[in-house]
């Protein structure tokens, strides 16, 4: 028997999703051969409510989105969280810093009474969480190393040490060397440090490494002259739920 | 015969969001006809604001999984208007590039993976792996092509990486651009397979006039430049912008829904097409004609086809600009940000049709304002309007086919739901 495998969005953009299809041709078939995809609503329209392994997109900002997460978790044997938004909370918790009143009052004016919010929250939040596949969008490799372990019955094996590791692996100048912050010194690496590599700087979408070497990060700040503030509001644009419940 | 009752809710499916269409009809008469748009908001106009301008692009970016780029790029513009920043030159041809391997894998996605499966009488396109193996394999490696094109030059193609306020971060390697355009070309021998594959498609033949409104730019085919070009109202600055969308909510709506010389407009594909024709490629106007689309077209379910003959016309125009970007050689440029207080608007033409971000920003380049005005949520109310025309056309048919009509028309606009309710 194959395993039954379904996808169920909750609040974000769908990116995750449809990156887990910028597979090679052969790769899908070979995914197709090992799995029976039952629910992805994004791409097809049966759908069945009985699967083994449920993948979670997006982060719960509304009531209505509990009970039906709930409803998947008492069905999946297990729940993995795809993505920052199901992972860690995402940008979706950059509104939490104002009341839901105020954000519903900026978006829809007079009519903010029609629609509802809650504080935006990870999966983790609402149900217990097997697996992460993590980044703003996950790296599509992880998403199958993933996949191919837990076929084999295995544990995924995913980077517990901060993204400055494949930087340096890279090859990148450091970014505080030219002159900017960077959240790689505490991030999960994972991502070969597409970031930094593109010529940009490290945002914290993979979240925080189990245990972070702050007292690291205060010394690199230190030295470059910049204040915990200023990090501080770069943490927050993907890793605010993780600030806030500390 | 009409079915005494009829009670239709359709949970759409190969879309991108949430989104129902509810339908009550009794004695061949319709009741309640509704698109609903039930897609959770995230809100983004109230989380942009307070954050640092090199952050904004990188934020709104995630509005929408499918059309990052689209919206990277319209929020770099405005962005860079607030500020007085006019790019270069290269730095336009770069974006163009960006934004063709953008329209060229959000098209492929939908044209041949979402919506040629009720053609070809499949599910998914799951199924198709073992019907029409050569099609999938086809549209899976056109797919990658516009992945890799993206990777060259912003590092990855969901939520683009190098493209900066005023420039670009880091340069593509003109070695991968010469790979790419080799296999840009290959790949114009998979869109004759596609041109060849749809006509054999039976098309719904439906036809409902509505103002179409789409960027409009005198030297070329518009995607990132140009005025508001409407088919009733003629051109319209880009600034007044409002005058043209006049934004409202519907209860029975997450995303705001709008409308201008009529009840309703169109934007996308087919708006392009109607009011821009002229300025496609020869090769895709070659296109357009075997697939009998001709401007103006009124046929919503054509959309599906003008987005086949937009991709001839980015993949060629691909091809050009790797020309034109190789000839003048690529060069390091300097791209400080002179941060000033000030209001911008960007307007690019997504692949789902115009696009508006306008920001606000105060003198330490903080914003303090957005307003995002998206496809999708501009069709909205086009999508009911056609609803109410198509559906007493099909009421007499059985339920089953009521519905996949229905979802048909739908699936047409390519609709992309969480980012219309953003």
């Amino acid at each position: 028997m194959k395993p039954k495998v379904a996808f169920f969005d909750f609040t974000g953009c769908e990116g995750c999703q449809l990156d887990a299809l910028n597979l090679d041709a052969g790769e899908v078939i070979d995914l197709l051969n090992a799995v029976d995809i039952v629910n992805f609503r994004e791409v097809k329209t049966e759908r069945a409510d009985d699967y083994d392994i449920a993948f979670i997109e997006g982060s719960i900002s509304r009531e209505s989105e509990i009970p039906r997460l709930q409803k998947i978790r008492a069905q999946a044997k297990i729940v993995i969280a795809l993505g920052a938004c199901a992972g860690i909370g995402g940008i979706n918790c950059l509104k939490n810093h104002l009341s839901m009143d105020e954000a519903r009052q900026i978006v829809y004016g007079k009519d903010a009474k029609y629609y509802d919010t809650i504080p935006a929250r990870p999966v983790n939040a609402v149900v217990t969480v097997d697996y992460y596949v993590r980044g703003c969008p996950p790296v599509t490799a992880e998403l199958v190393k993933v996949i191919k372990a837990l076929l084999l019955g295995k544990k995924p094996d995913i980077p517990n040490y901060p993204v400055c590791v494949e930087c340096k692996m890279a090859g990148n100048v450091c970014v505080f060397e030219r002159g900017m912050t960077c959240l790689g010194p505490v991030i999960r690496a994972g991502c070969d440090a597409i970031c930094v590599t593109s010529g940009r700087r490290c945002w914290g979408c993979r979240g925080l490494v189990n245990d972070p070497n702050l007292d690291s990060e205060k010394d690199i700040l230190k030295k470059y002259g910049l204040t915990v503030e200023q990090v501080v509001e770069k943490f927050k644009i993907y890793n605010t739920y993780a600030e806030v419940t500390k | 015969m009409n079915q005494v009752n009829i009670n239709v809710h359709i949970d759409l499916t190969r879309i991108e969001g949430h989104g129902h269409v509810v339908m009550r009809a009794s004695d061949g008469k319709i009741e309640e006809l509704l698109w609903e748009v039930v897609e959770s908001p995230r809100f983004f106009e109230a989380m942009l604001r307070g954050r640092h301008y090199d952050d904004v692009a990188h934020i709104a970016s995630r509005i929408c999984g499918i059309c990052s780029i689209a919206h990277t790029t319209c929020s770099l513009q405005a962005t860079e208007a607030a500020f007085g920043i006019q790019p270069s030159e290269q730095t336009l041809l770069l974006r163009k590039l960006l934004y063709d391997a953008e329209l060229l894998e959000s098209h492929v996605l939908h044209a041949l993976f979402l919506a040629a499966p009720d053609f070809l009488g499949a599910d998914s396109v799951f199924p198709l792996v073992a019907t029409h193996k050569d099609v999938v394999v086809m549209a899976l490696r056109l797919k990658k092509l516009a992945y890799n094109l993206a990777e060259a030059l912003a590092g990855r193609k969901t939520h683009p990486l190098s493209c900066t306020v005023g420039g670009f971060a880091r340069l593509p390697d003109p070695a991968d651009l010469k790979v790419l355009k080799k296999k840009l070309k290959d790949a114009l021998v998979d869109l004759d397979t596609t041109v060849k594959l749809f006509k054999t498609l039976s098309i719904p033949d439906f036809t409902r006039e509505t103002e179409y409104i789409a960027l409009k730019d005198p030297k070329e085919y518009a995607f990132i430049s140009g005025q508001i070009a409407s088919t009733d109202a003629g051109i319209v600055p880009v600034d007044k912008y409002l005058e043209v969308t006049n934004e409202f909510c519907v209860p029975h709506s997450t995303a705001k829904y709008t409308r201008n010389k009529r009840d309703s407009y169109m934007v996308g594909a087919l708006a392009r097409f109607n009011n821009n024709y002229d300025q496609l490629s020869p090769r895709a106007k070659k296109a357009a004609k075997e697939l009998g689309l001709s401007a103006p077209c009124h046929n919503p379910f054509m959309i599906t086809v003008a987005q086949v003959v937009e991709t001839i016309h980015a993949l060629e125009d691909s091809i050009n600009l790797i020309d034109k970007i190789l000839a003048r050689g690529l060069k390091e440029e300097n791209n400080a940000v002179k941060v000033r207080a000030g209001r911008g608007i960007g307007a690019v033409e997504a692949p789902r049709g115009i696009l508006f971000h306008d920001y606000t920003y105060d003198a330490n380049g903080i914003l303090t304002k957005a307003n995002c005005i998206i496809p999708t949520n501009q069709n909205h109310n086009n999508i009911q309007k056609d609803l109410e025309a198509l559906a007493p056309r099909v009421l007499n048919q059985p339920e089953d086919k009521i519905r996949l009509t229905l979802e048909m028309l739908v699936r047409a606009y390519d609709p992309c739901v969480s980012c219309s309710t953003h």
